[in-house]
């Protein structure tokens, strides 16, 4: 490929990036927002964290299946419990990525 | 939340604290990408092109997938759009704590809404103790972070072991830890657990990313109706 190959791809693929990105957000924050809007949204966080992390806890990915035993969902439990006795988020990612290390040669 | 004038430097050092676990998890998935994009033949230019263009994780790694199987550059663009389709749902939620926010701010703002950015921005709007500034700085230092790291792996990423240090873990791990702070009441503690199980189902069920998206809506507006439900019967 090309420099202009490569240039009009990303160009694309950056424009399709940034319009969902910006477009509700100039939108909606120069709006008077219905409160039960405001609610909605107040859960989409939770929603959203718990949409992307579920997974890759419980399935295997190459596949698409159900998997309990996943070391990524061991190691999970106790970052867990560290996170919610120490609320520190760079605390819990040290401390996951640890566990995660020492797991591959335990497991 | 602007009321009193924050000195530069504290913004700066306020939003780097914030950002540095971001940065700990962009680190190795960059380079993941830049290696991989070396491998499938991209130069390190095109590398930095899309990075700075594009910065966006996931579909970058599709890109370079999808150009290794020779899709087309319309495929692409598409498969992009929908990847992405998901940061609506972010912006939007972003909007509540950005209201009245100068236009050209939110513009620039909004080219650093991922993930990882957004939910701890999220996080942090809500305690009350952050304002716009700061957390631009926390997109912006997570966006220097990935275009270095990926342009360092399309030029030496070949070096770096797998796996080191139990760096593939590093998001996963700082998710867990964002989740726990939303979980601030039963009712989230209810929608948390709605997304998880509608996200694997569809996840299992689905080709495609949509499970995000979907299980996200639907888990969001399900704890709405119960915290309506809830209002109404506390209300009689």
């Amino acid at each position: 490929m090309t420099f202009n190959d490569y240039l009009l791809l990303f160009c694309g693929m950056g424009a399709v990036t940034y319009l969902p990105r910006s477009l509700p957000l100039l939108y909606l924050a120069h709006k008077k927002l219905p409160q039960g809007l405001v609610d909605w949204l107040g859960l989409i966080p939770v929603s959203i964290l718990s949409a992307l992390l579920a997974p890759l806890l419980f399935c295997e990915n190459t596949q698409r299946s159900l998997h309990f035993g996943k070391p990524e969902f061991l190691v999970a439990i106790p970052t867990l419990a560290f996170a919610l006795k120490t609320r520190s988020l760079g605390g819990t990612v040290l401390v996951g990525m640890l566990l995660y290390w020492l797991a591959s040669y335990v497991l | 939340m602007d009321q009193t004038v924050t000195p530069p430097q504290k913004t700066l050092r306020q939003g780097a604290a914030a950002a540095w676990p971001i940065c700990l998890g962009y680190f190795p998935i960059g380079l993941a990408l830049g290696v991989l994009a070396q491998q499938a033949g991209l130069p390190w230019w095109a590398v930095l092109m899309m990075s700075v263009l594009v910065f966006a994780g996931s579909a970058q790694f599709i890109c370079v997938a999808m150009l290794v199987a020779g899709a087309s550059t319309p495929a692409i663009i598409f498969t992009t759009f929908v990847v992405n389709l998901r940061h609506t749902l972010m912006s939007s939620a972003l909007a509540v704590y950005l209201s009245g926010v100068k236009r050209s701010f939110l513009a620039f703002f909004a080219y650093g809404i991922t993930d990882e950015s957004f939910a701890v921005n999220m996080t942090r709007f809500r305690t009350g103790n952050w304002d716009r500034n700061r957390a631009l700085v926390t997109n912006q230092l997570a966006n220097i972070v990935w275009i270095i790291a990926t342009v360092t792996g399309a030029l030496l990423g070949q070096f770096v072991p797998q796996g080191a240090f139990g760096i593939d873990f590093a998001l996963t791990a700082m998710f867990i830890c964002l989740l726990v702070f939303q979980l601030r009441g039963r009712i989230y503690l209810l929608t948390g657990l709605l997304a998880a199980i509608i996200s694997v189902s569809w996840y299992l069920l689905i080709p495609g990313d949509s499970y995000i998206v979907g299980a996200s809506i639907c888990a969001a507006t399900g704890g709405y109706l119960l915290q309506v439900r809830k209002r109404r019967v506390n209300d009689v």
